[in-house]
């Protein structure tokens, strides 16, 4: 291990992170928005509406990330003359947009399998309740079933927030430099794979510390009273 | 878009495709083997009753779990390329650079990563089965490895089944990441091809549709050996 090559490579690659967050929290924040819709429409009763975005889901779940990507940056290029006539060539020629546009629609197509569980597990007695006061849907959905989906769905969208930083790792294969890209750029400089794994491994670890320790933070606080009653059945266990 | 690119023989990449996704299928089916093996020694380590144990599992499992897959390929490619050489002009007094085969690599590292979520299943699993069923077999004198094959094992292996059937989806799409490094597979074949037609957008369209194709059929036979491992087993 050549301490010195760490030292000289860490602040190289901490200047990685803002790029790798910027992904991931672009990403995140519009593809949650994507996924709640995708979520409504999966549970529409319309056959056609919940068809479109089960086969969204599906394909979107079923080819790898790096596909997408691919078919997103390089596949664009054969239709370049067509994308400069409707004046969207600057988005597409941008490996930026072309990375955050693929892991949106990837991230939107699994969360909404999330949340899809969510609201499903709120439970029919309580939307009757709100119904029964007169509730319109939209006020119900708002008041209701979000709030308790959302509770429902958090340790399964941690998950999701991790596997997102993850695979933003794949944005290096389209020249952006973020944490991945920054290390393969020295590894392939100097030779020495390992001290440059140590420190990135070490970034991408932090990370997802942080994100596991809010998600557990934000969890205890939704829903305080589901932790205090766990405290209480602990105390008194049988018929109580 | 031109489909005649993807005619079969010399004048279209139809085959070429065809055959790279069986060496998607190859290295997916070496690194799911090579994963469950890993993971089934995580959860022999986890369940372990010492703590030296338990803690290397788990430092695997957080480990493979918090880095990027794309991460550790590099770090074996060349990593395991440097280490090759040094041993190469140790031994044998060979001087250069002598490179880690892309299929050994891609194996290694993609089950590797498999192992680490295989380790869960397969720990979930194990503790499933009720305690009891393992003190009868001690009370009857079944030896260790008797009460492994006939006790554990039959009822491991199809609570593991959905989880497993999981696994293998997650390994068989982080084998595109193998293109990477070159390994002639869906992914690299696409780049190729592409590159000398310049239709990226159809090589790549035929490439997700040949991983939907995979990740489809495979899940159908998940399914299947999920009603047979479940005969004869009284549902709800």
């Amino acid at each position: 291990m050549n301490f010195e090559l760490m030292l000289e490579s860490f602040p190289k690659l901490i200047k990685g992170v803002p790029e790798t967050l910027f992904l991931v929290l672009t990403s995140l924040a519009i593809g949650f928005i994507l996924a709640v819709i995708f979520a409504q429409m999966r549970l529409s009763k319309n056959r056609a509406v919940s068809g479109i975005a089960a086969l969204y889901v599906f394909l979107f779940r079923s080819t790898p990330l790096l596909v997408q990507i691919f078919l997103i940056y390089y596949g664009s290029g054969q239709f370049r003359l067509f994308l400069k006539d409707i004046g969207l060539w600057v988005f597409f020629r941008d490996p930026h947009f072309c990375a955050i546009l693929a892991l949106t629609l990837n991230t939107a197509a699994y969360t909404c399998e999330i949340i899809r569980g969510g609201i499903q597990s709120v439970e029919w007695g309580q939307i009757e309740a709100g119904r029964a006061i007169g509730m319109s849907p939209y006020k119900l959905f708002q008041r209701i079933i979000f709030p308790v989906a959302i509770r429902q769905a958090l340790p399964g969208y941690s998950n999701e927030v991790i596997l997102i930083i993850k695979s933003s790792s794949l944005a290096s294969t389209i020249t952006i430099l973020e944490v991945t890209g920054i290390a393969k750029k020295i590894i392939a400089a100097t030779y020495s794979p390992i001290e440059v794994f140590v420190i990135s491994g070490a970034l991408y670890l932090c990370m997802n510390f942080i994100v596991t320790r809010i998600f557990e933070f934000t969890e205890k606080r939704m829903s305080p009273r589901l932790y205090r009653k766990k405290q209480k059945k602990a105390m008194a266990p049988a018929g109580a | 878009m031109n489909f005649s690119l993807l005619i079969f023989g010399d004048a279209g990449w139809g085959d070429e495709m065809l055959m790279a996704a069986l060496m998607t299928l190859a290295v997916s089916a070496a690194a799911y083997f090579l994963g469950i093996v890993f993971g089934s020694i995580s959860a022999a380590f986890k369940l372990s009753r010492f703590l030296a144990f338990r803690l290397l599992a788990d430092f695997y499992t957080t480990l493979v779990r918090g880095i990027p897959e794309l991460l550790l390929i590099y770090l074996v490619f060349f990593g395991g390329g440097i280490f090759l050489s040094k041993i190469g002009s140790f031994f044998l007094g060979r001087e250069g650079f002598i490179d880690l085969p892309v299929f050994v690599t891609g194996m290694v590292c993609i089950g590797f990563s498999s192992g680490a979520y295989c380790s869960e299943v397969i720990r979930g699993a194990v503790q499933a089965v009720p305690r009891g069923q393992i003190e009868a077999g001690v009370a009857i004198g079944m030896s260790p490895f008797k009460r492994f094959l006939r006790i554990l094992l039959p009822q491991v292996m199809r609570y593991a089944l959905p989880g497993l059937g999981n696994v293998w989806q997650l390994t068989l799409k982080h084998t595109s990441l193998i293109s990477v490094i070159g390994l002639v597979e869906i992914m690299r074949q696409s780049a190729v091809a592409s590159g000398s037609t310049k239709e990226p957008f159809t090589f790549y369209m035929v490439a997700g549709l040949l991983y939907l194709g995979l990740t489809t059929i495979s899940n159908r036979g998940f399914s299947m050996v999920e009603i047979w491992a479940n005969k004869g087993v009284r549902t709800v």
